[in-house]
């Protein structure tokens, strides 16, 4: 069980989140400009990475805010959490 | 009569309080303070229990929790029994009853003893290779191996204590209350950390607590009084709070951890009685000392299995702390110091030893010597070889080990005993610190896995972190809580210690035998008959990870999790395999490290408190008229309303007729509710749903259909525009939480630059549906001022007005087709507004109905209900609703996905209505439909969606997707059912008032 630091409420227990797939996937601003195979990248094709991976998260049992975490799927480390609209930590 | 194996009087043993308990059907009595393992064996009972696959007798191995032989159900029987519970754990009581499991008919003779001399047909895999042919044979297999499956028995009726959860949050939780523990404890709470203690047993100290052996001294007392001083001033410390009988069962991530309390289990029947059983701890910790010893090994020799083979560390607490001989012929087999300590603390209180058998050559430590010269016989570079006795040890023959260890010599030497401890050396207890994810290193010195990477903020100290010796523990301890508490001194600065030890150690996984490995029956996990020769077995048939070993021997898969015998399992297969065992790993140690019940898990959410439900503010109207209630998502909705004895079907088809001729009132509070203000609303709504909202004027409704940004319909409901940047959005009753997390998603994620703000407000109002062509009537004597025409109030508008003093929003929209209006009330008022509406409609019979003649009426019209006629499959072109498809708007959620080359197919499946040949038969929802009869295999078309008898129309009509649907109307298809087909016809899905006249009667 997680400890999360919502960047807006501080350290919750993680029974109060909900995880949101991947990270910055954008959605496309012209989508009927796209091919089916390009919607489809954006709509169906998510990583699954096992290592440092970039995850939507919402505290939807409290301030219900979205915000990116920065997770290591192998050992469950919360690298970095930061803001909606936020650049991604580089490193 | 049964021997009395009482030595001499142990603190910790009430003598005064004689507990009288039944084992197996047979009454025995033990004192206060007793387990029932103790208690047992002060009877001299050693045999409890059969093992699982050989049904061989066993008996109490150990003194703790590691315990794999003396597992028993306690209260048979009764609503309060619970299998698979380890006698070493039960502390008696007045009354206590336990039996044996795993045999039958009873622990004495059991007939699947059988199995043991069947047992050379019943290797590693047995199960794996038999059963797999004939394929057909497996039912019949099935039967027998369910039948002998499975250890104890589950209670039968519900279970009558109470279980309590307790959230705790502290600095430091400390695992163990041992030496370690104990210190570690005490000098965090003096450090102004808040701790928490825990310990599994209902004492504190660990075994060091009856360590009374002369030649360890702590400050000039032995570790017992020195230990027992300082768990005296424990007392003192404020932070500080201490749980005995409280066992951790898991270790998570990010230092949560479950603990489970055991508050009344060692209480009397009538103790029991409204008190909480057992409280399970949800501990968060900033830092967690985990102190949670080690556990002594067995050796594993031929036949290594027999009652009153016991570890030689639990014969040791038995003498000391329950003040109980295990026999009275006493043999020790070692490969350490351990066992002497234990031989002398029997002899000490004049207990028999015959003989202590060493696979060392030597060892020249203080306690060795106080042995030889009490004149205990010691064989050096010996090894069992054998031991005979079927329900108990009766004598061990030994022979000499040969210089390479790996056989034995000369001759058979056969010494009787009744008691056979052995010790094969100590485990680290690492279950909890690897279930932290953190990672373990074999030490080759000390030969044993140890904490070696934590991924948690977290220490080991003591022996679960290899330190053994008293003077180890205490100078790494100390230096240990500088280092991570940040603390500059200590008391443990200042402690002298002398301890004897030489502490040699051989270590030989398998013993020899004079006989060769086939014929023996060396144990390596006793629970489960797992032996060595499995596990060569295993090794010869090609596994080589431990993992997959452990699953085909099923080595370190019982109750006890391989506690005692996974060292060796391993240390086999590295001597086997020519590895080392730093290579081989060890398997997943998963929780929880003891048995947890079911009622621990769940707490005090059972019965009733089992899930959330959700009522309406009208909830007491509905029960006072007897309704009978559904579940829709949380909420508990009137289903119909039966009069007089009426059935589901009467009710539901007076209750349809009334509001199409007369009136009808339905109770709506539970649809969703959003209230959406924002400069960007209307642009926001033209985003969410499929057709255009810009134009929609104030005071207007509109019904809005929601797709997934797949193309699949998602949500539906009416929304209604209540000021230029105001409107509330209705939506599914079970979708309302899903679809605000949605449309937050969106807002927050891709269109920040929205000014729109969502509140969700279902539960502030209360909502009536008032429908039918005397709805207008009623409306008129309740809001006599409200101008009902069509010209100032037509359908699918909206209007403020006051019902007395209470304010109400009021659309006039339809899920029935008829004449109708939706009534809402801030949620305080709704069943004062319900009961206006009764009495205003008494005159024209208003009938209330409830959710099944809701879905009925709406079928009449052909209205989808989304999670019933669609499921996650379904574009709105599926659904024949292209009306609602904006083709204008440039994008919407799921715009670009209705242009896929799949969601473009014409023979995808589309709803359309079906009505059977004969208008009596109702086709059964989720029956599967077809073209031709005698084909086989037949392609299906699809299935019923939703079905009903229709009192309006005086037929059955359906909802149904079939493939291509939409150009089969008028076409036959079948309905293959169980005993008949029933044909039906395609037909256009609006049954009912196709014009849609009834709107305005």
């Amino acid at each position: 069980m997680f400890l999360i630091n919502c960047p807006y409420c501080g350290e919750r227990d993680q029974q109060e989140f909900k995880a949101g797939g991947e990270a910055h996937i954008e959605r496309p601003k012209q989508p009927t400009e796209l091919s089916d195979d390009e919607w489809a990248e954006y709509l169906f094709m998510r990583k699954n990475i096992k290592g440092v991976q970039f995850e939507r998260w919402n505290h939807a049992h409290g301030c219900r805010k979205w915000f990116n975490m920065v997770r290591d799927t192998s050992n469950d480390e919360i690298k970095a959490i930061y803001k909606m609209g936020e650049k991604p930590p580089t490193q | 009569m049964t021997k009395n194996l009482r030595v001499k009087s142990s603190e910790y043993i009430d003598e005064t309080n004689r507990i009288s308990f039944k084992f197996n059907g047979k009454t025995y009595h033990g004192f206060k303070g007793d387990t029932l393992a103790s208690a047992l064996l002060a009877n001299d009972v050693h045999l409890v229990g059969r093992s699982f696959k050989y049904h061989r007798p066993r008996g109490i191995m150990t003194s703790g929790s590691e315990e794999p032989n003396a597992i028993v159900q306690i209260n048979p029987g009764t609503n309060r029994t619970e299998p698979n519970v380890r006698a070493t754990e039960v502390e008696i009581y007045d009354g206590l009853e336990a039996s044996s499991q795993n045999c039958w008919p009873s622990v004495e003779f059991d007939i699947g003893g059988i199995n043991n001399f069947l047992s050379p047909f019943f290797p590693a895999g047995f199960y794996y290779k038999t059963f797999m042919w004939p394929a057909s044979f497996w039912k019949k297999y099935e039967f027998f191996i369910r039948h002998s499956a499975g250890l104890g028995k589950s209670p039968t009726s519900s279970d009558p204590d109470i279980y309590d959860h307790r959230n705790i949050h502290c600095d430091v939780l400390v695992v163990g209350a041992g030496i370690a523990g104990i210190l570690a404890a005490k000098n965090a709470a003096k450090n102004n950390f808040k701790t928490f203690l825990v310990d599994e047993k209902n004492q504190l100290g660990g075994s060091t607590i009856f360590e009374n052996n002369e030649f360890n001294k702590i400050d000039n007392k032995t570790p017992s009084e020195w230990l027992k001083k300082e768990i005296e001033e424990l007392k003192n410390i404020k932070n500080l709070e201490i749980k005995t009988r409280t066992s951790v069962a898991a270790y998570h991530q990010y230092n949560y951890l479950l603990a489970r309390e055991n508050l009344t289990d060692h209480l009397e029947a009538k103790d029991k009685t409204n008190k909480i059983r057992q409280r399970l701890l949800k501990i968060r910790a900033k830092k967690v000392i985990l102190a949670t010893g080690a556990l002594e090994r067995p050796l594993i020799f031929n036949n290594n299995d027999r009652p009153g083979i016991m570890l030689s560390s639990a014969i040791k607490k038995y003498s000391e702390f329950y003040g109980v001989a295990c026999g009275s012929k006493n043999v020790f087999f070692t490969n350490n110091d351990s066992a002497y300590e234990s031989a002398l603390s029997l002899y000490n209180k004049g207990i028999n030893v015959e003989a202590i058998i060493d696979i060392r050559d030597q060892s020249e430590s203080k306690i060795v010597k106080k042995i030889k010269e009490a004149g205990i016989k010691i064989y050096w570079s010996h090894s069992i070889v054998d031991t005979a006795g079927y329900k108990r040890l009766n004598s061990v023959s030994i022979m000499k080990l040969s210089n390479d260890f790996t056989s034995v010599t000369g001759s058979k030497i056969s010494i009787s005993c009744d008691c056979l401890g052995v010790a094969g050396g100590w485990t680290p207890a690492v279950h909890l610190y690897t279930q932290s994810g953190s990672k373990l290193k074999f030490d080759e010195e000390k030969e044993v896995f140890l904490p070696n990477q934590n991924t948690s903020t977290q220490i080991s100290v003591g022996s679960c972190d290899g330190d053994f010796k008293i003077d180890e523990i205490i100078k790494n301890l100390n230096q240990k809580l500088k280092d991570n508490l940040n603390i500059k001194e200590t008391d443990l600065d200042n402690i002298k210690v002398e301890i004897d030890q030489e502490n040699s150690k051989r270590n030989i996984w398998l013993l020899p035998s004079d006989k060769p490995l086939g014929k023996t029956k060396p144990f390596v996990d006793y629970q489960n008959d797992a032996t060595a020769k499995d596990i060569k077995l295993a090794l010869r048939e090609g596994f080589r990870s431990i993992e997959h070993v452990k699953r085909y021997t099923t080595t370190g898969m019982g109750t006890d999790q391989g506690k005692l015998g996974n060292m060796h399992a391993l240390g086999i297969i590295a001597d086997t395999a020519g590895v080392k065992m730093g290579e081989l790993g060890t398997t997943t140690f998963r929780p929880p490290y003891t048995p947890l019940t079911f009622g621990t898990i769940v707490g005090r959410n059972v019965g009733k408190f089992f899930d959330i439900f959700r009522r309406t503010p009208m909830n007491d109207w509905h029960v006072q008229n007897k309704a009978e209630f559904e579940n829709v998502g949380q909420w508990k909705r009137a289903w119909y309303y039966p009069n007089n004895g009426e059935t589901m079907h009467q009710a539901v088809q007076r209750e349809s007729k009334a509001a199409r001729e007369s009136a009808g009132i339905l109770d709506a509070s539970t649809l969703g509710k959003i209230d959406i203000q924002g400069s960007d609303a209307s642009e926001f709504l033209n985003r969410v749903y499929t057709n255009a909202w810009s134009k929609l004027a104030i005071g207007k409704c509109r019904y809005g259909l929601m797709l997934n940004e797949d193309g699949m319909v998602y949500d539906d409901g009416v929304t209604t525009r209540l000021g230029e940047n105001h409107y509330i959005m209705t939506t599914t009753t079970g979708g309302a939480a899903n679809v605000l997390g949605k449309l937050e998603d969106y807002l927050q994620t891709e269109w920040p630059e929205l000014d729109v703000y969502l509140t969700s407000v279902t539960d502030h109002y209360a909502t009536a549906s008032l429908c039918g062509p005397n709805s207008k009537k009623i409306i008129k004597k309740i809001i006599p001022d409200l101008d009902l025409s069509d010209e100032n109030f037509p359908h699918m508008s909206f209007k403020e007005a006051n019902i007395g003093h209470i304010q109400c929003r009021i659309m006039r929209i339809s899920f029935t087709g008829e004449h109708s209006y939706e009534i809402n009330v801030q949620a305080s008022y709704g069943k004062d507004l319900w009961e206006k509406c009764m009495e205003a409609g008494k005159e024209f019979n208003i009938t209330p109905y409830g959710t099944e003649t809701m879905h009925l009426l709406r079928a009449e019209k052909g209205f989808i209900i989304v999670g019933q006629d669609t499921d996650g499959t379904m574009t709105p072109i599926d659904l024949q609703m292209d009306w609602i498809v904006s083709k204008k708007k440039y994008d919407f959620i799921g715009k670009r996905s209705l242009y896929r080359s799949d969601t473009m197919r014409e023979d995808r499946k589309q709803l359309v209505g079906l009505l059977t040949d004969d208008p009596n038969i109702v086709l059964e929802e989720g029956a599967q439909i077809v073209s031709e009869l005698n084909q086989n295999p037949v392609e299906m078309l699809g299935h019923v969606t939703s079905s009903y008898f229709s009192p309006n129309l005086n037929k059955s009509i359906a909802l149904a997707v079939v493939r291509g649907g939409k150009d089969m109307i008028g076409k036959k298809l079948f309905i293959p059912m169980k005993n008949k087909n029933i044909n039906v016809t395609v037909a256009n899905p609006v049954f009912y008032d196709e014009k849609n006249e009834r709107l305005n009667a």
